[in-house]
C-alpha cells in the first residue's frame, strides 16, 4: 500500500456563528489513495462541502490533522496540488473560454507558448475544441461547466476537487457529463473528490463512496465500490449497482434516524 | 435606432406642454402691452387684471394669445424664441466671440471635464481604499455621504473665495466644485463594483494562491466596469452642474452660469433659457459620449451582447 494522497484524522471543525457554535465536522477520519474517485454524499449541512474545502485549505479545521500529498492543505495549494470545480461554472463573463482557462496559468506565471499549448490540450480533454474564442454566454450551462473543469485541469494538478459541479444541470446533461467525467478520469488518472447529493451519481462515478450525516457533520459509512472501472451508463440497471445504491440509502437513513 | 421614437415622443410632449403654458404664463404682461397699444382686453384696467387668474384672463382674451409668443421679456419664452436665440448665439457669431454660446459652453465644459477627471480619479482611488482597507471602509464612507448633504450653493462661494485669496482663480476652483459633486457617485458605484465578485469567485482565486494585486487586476477591476460606467454617467452630469454653480456666485464673466446670471440680472429671460438649454444639451452629449465608450468597452470585454 502506498501512502494516501489525502489523509484526515480526527478532523474537527466548529464554526462560531451568531446563533452559537455549529459543529460542521466531527471526528472525521478518511484516507484517499492515488487514483481514487471518492464521492461525498449526504443531506445539506452534513459537512461534505466543508470537508472538501478543508482539503483545499479554504477552511481551517479547529482540531485534528489533514494532509494532502504529505503537506498541509496550505502548502499543497501553493504547490498546485489540486484544481477546484465549484457548483457554478463561475467563468468570467469578460473573458473568452480560452481566456478563462488561461486565468490560473496567468496567475501561476506560465509562458505564453505553454499557456497556448495547455489551453488547447484541456479544451480537447473536455471536448470543447473550437470554442476557445467564444464567450461564456454563448455556451450552454453544461458546456460552461465543462469549461470550468478544463480550467481546473489546465495546470496539471494531480487532485481534482469538485463541489456538486453538475447540481444545477438537468438530468440528461448530467448523465452525459458523468460519462465524460469517467472517461476523463480514466485518461488522466487523477484523484477526484466529488461532492454530490445524488445517490445514482455517487454510485455511478465512485470507487469509494463516503456517506455523511449532519449535526454534527460526520462520516457514517465508507463504501468501496465493487463496480469495474469501465462503466457504461446502463450499468445503473445492474444488480450490483442497485445493491450499492441501497446501501448508500440505508446509510443516509441511519444518519437521519440518530441525528 | 429603436430608442429614437420613445425619446422623440417624450420631447414632443414636453414641447407641447411648454407651448401651451406660454399663453397663461405671459398673459398678464401681454394684456398690459396690448392695452397700451389700444387693443381691447377684458378686464380693461391693470388693477382689475391683477385680480384675475392667468387661466381665466387667457380664456377671456383669445385674440392676444399670439402676442404671448413674441414678447421681448416674457415670463416664459416660447420654444421658437429660445430656439432662435440658440441658433443666433451658436451659428451666427464667431465661436471666439463673447456673444457666442459656444464660447461660454467651452468655458464651462473645460471646468467640467477637468473636475470630472479629478472627481472620477478621486472616486476610484477612494473606492479601492474602502474595499481594501477596513479603516478606510469605516472612516471614509460616512464622510463621503455627509459631504453630499451640504448644499453646494452654500459651499461654492466659500471655495471660490478661499481659493481666490490664495491666488488660485479661473478654471481650478470651478473644477474643484465639479469634482466635489462628481466623486460621490463614482465612489458609491465603484465600491459596489469592486465588491461585486461573489465568494465563489474569490475562493477560486484563492485556490490558485493568487495575490491581492492579481485579484484586483484580474477579477475585481474588470467585474466593476459596468458599475463604474453607470456612476461615471451620473458623475459627469453632476460635474457640469458643479461647474455652473461655481460660476454663479462670483459673478463669473464667462460660462453657462455667467450667461444665466446676465440673463437674470438684465431681464433677458430668453438668454437665460438659451443658456439652460445649452447646458442641458451639453450634459446630454457628455452622457452620450460616455454611453458610447461604455458600449464599446463592454462589447470588447464580451459583456455587451448578453
Amino acid at each position: 500500500m502506498t501512502a494516501p494522497v489525502i489523509s484526515a484524522s480526527s478532523l474537527d471543525l466548529t464554526f462560531q456563528t451568531n446563533d452559537g457554535p455549529v459543529h460542521a465536522l466531527k471526528d472525521v477520519n478518511l484516507d484517499i489513495s492515488k487514483g481514487d474517485f471518492v464521492s461525498f454524499i449526504g443531506p445539506s449541512g452534513c459537512g461534505k462541502t466543508t470537508f472538501l474545502r478543508c482539503i483545499a485549505g479554504l477552511e481551517a479545521p479547529t482540531g485534528g490533522t489533514i494532509s494532502v500529498n504529505g503537506m498541509t492543505p496550505d502548502e499543497a495549494r501553493r504547490a498546485r496540488a489540486y484544481g477546484y470545480v465549484f457548483q457554478a461554472a463561475g467563468l468570467y463573463p469578460w473573458r473568452t473560454i480560452g481566456g478563462n482557462i488561461r486565468l490560473p496559468l496567468e496567475i501561476m506565471g506560465f509562458s505564453d507558448a505553454e499557456k497556448k499549448q495547455r489551453v488547447a490540450r484541456v479544451l480537447d480533454l473536455v471536448e470543447l475544441t473550437g470554442f476557445e474564442n467564444k464567450y461564456p454566454w454563448q455556451l450552454s450551462g453544461g458546456m460552461q461547466q465543462r469549461a470550468s473543469i478544463a480550467r481546473a485541469l489546465s495546470f496539471d494538478a494531480d487532485i481534482l476537487l469538485m463541489d456538486e459541479p453538475f447540481g444545477a444541470l438537468d438530468e440528461i446533461v448530467r448523465d452525459h457529463l458523468n460519462e465524460q467525467l469517467l472517461q476523463l478520469w480514466a485518461r488522466t488518472e487523477k484523484t477526484i473528490g466529488f461532492v454530490t447529493h445524488s445517490i445514482p451519481e455517487a454510485v455511478y462515478l465512485s470507487t469509494k463512496i463516503v456517506v455523511m450525516s449532519p449535526r454534527p457533520g460526520r462520516i457514517t459509512d465508507v463504501i468501496e465500490s465493487p463496480l469495474p472501472k469501465e462503466r457504461p451508463l446502463d450499468i445503473r440497471d445492474s444488480r450490483e449497482f442497485i445493491e450499492i445504491a441501497h446501501r448508500v440509502r440505508e446509510g443516509l437513513r441511519a444518519g437521519h434516524a440518530d441525528g | 435606432m429603436k430608442s429614437l421614437l420613445p425619446i422623440a415622443t417624450v420631447v414632443a410632449l414636453i414641447f407641447a406642454i411648454w407651448t401651451v403654458a406660454v399663453v397663461p404664463m405671459n398673459i398678464h404682461l401681454t394684456a398690459d402691452m396690448a392695452a397700451r397699444q389700444d387693443i381691447a382686453v377684458t378686464p380693461d384696467t391693470p388693477a382689475a387684471r391683477q385680480e384675475v387668474g392667468a387661466l381665466s384672463l387667457a380664456m377671456r382674451n383669445p385674440t392676444i394669445w399670439e402676442m404671448t409668443y413674441s414678447l421681448d421679456r416674457p415670463n416664459l419664452p416660447s420654444p421658437h424664441q429660445v430656439g432662435a436665440e440658440l441658433y443666433k448665439s451658436v451659428f451666427t457669431v464667431e465661436p471666439t466671440s463673447r456673444r457666442s454660446l459656444l464660447y461660454h459652453a467651452w468655458v464651462t465644459l473645460s471646468a467640467t471635464l477637468l473636475g470630472f477627471v479629478i472627481g472620477a480619479i478621486a472616486g476610484i482611488l477612494l473606492a479601492v481604499g474602502i474595499v481594501y482597507n477596513r479603516t478606510m471602509d469605516k472612516a471614509v464612507m460616512p464622510w463621503a455621504i455627509t459631504s453630499q448633504t451640504i448644499p453646494i450653493l452654500a459651499l461654492a462661494p466659500m471655495v471660490i473665495v478661499m481659493l481666490g485669496s490664495i491666488g488660485i482663480q479661473g478654471l481650478l476652483p470651478k473644477s474643484i466644485i465639479s469634482a466635489y459633486l462628481s466623486f460621490f457617485p463614482v465612489v458609491v458605484g465603484m465600491v459596489k463594483g469592486l465588491r461585486s465578485p461573489d465568494q465563489m469567485q474569490l475562493d477560486l482565486l484563492n485556490t490558485y494562491s493568487a495575490s491581492g494585486t492579481q485579484g484586483f487586476w484580474k477579477l475585481r477591476l474588470p467585474a466593476s466596469m459596468p458599475y463604474l460606467f453607470a456612476s461615471l454617467k451620473i458623475g459627469i452630469s453632476a460635474s457640469l452642474v458643479g461647474a455652473i454653480v461655481g460660476e454663479l456666485p462670483t459673478g463669473a464673466r464667462a460660462g453657462f452660469g455667467a450667461r444665466m446670471l446676465v440673463g437674470d440680472q438684465y431681464g433677458q429671460p430668453i438668454l437665460t433659457w438659451a443658456a439652460l438649454f445649452g447646458a442641458a444639451i451639453t450634459a446630454a452629449l457628455l452622457v452620450a459620449v460616455l454611453s458610447m465608450i461604455e458600449r464599446r468597452t463592454l462589447r470588447r470585454m464580451g459583456m455587451g451582447a448578453a
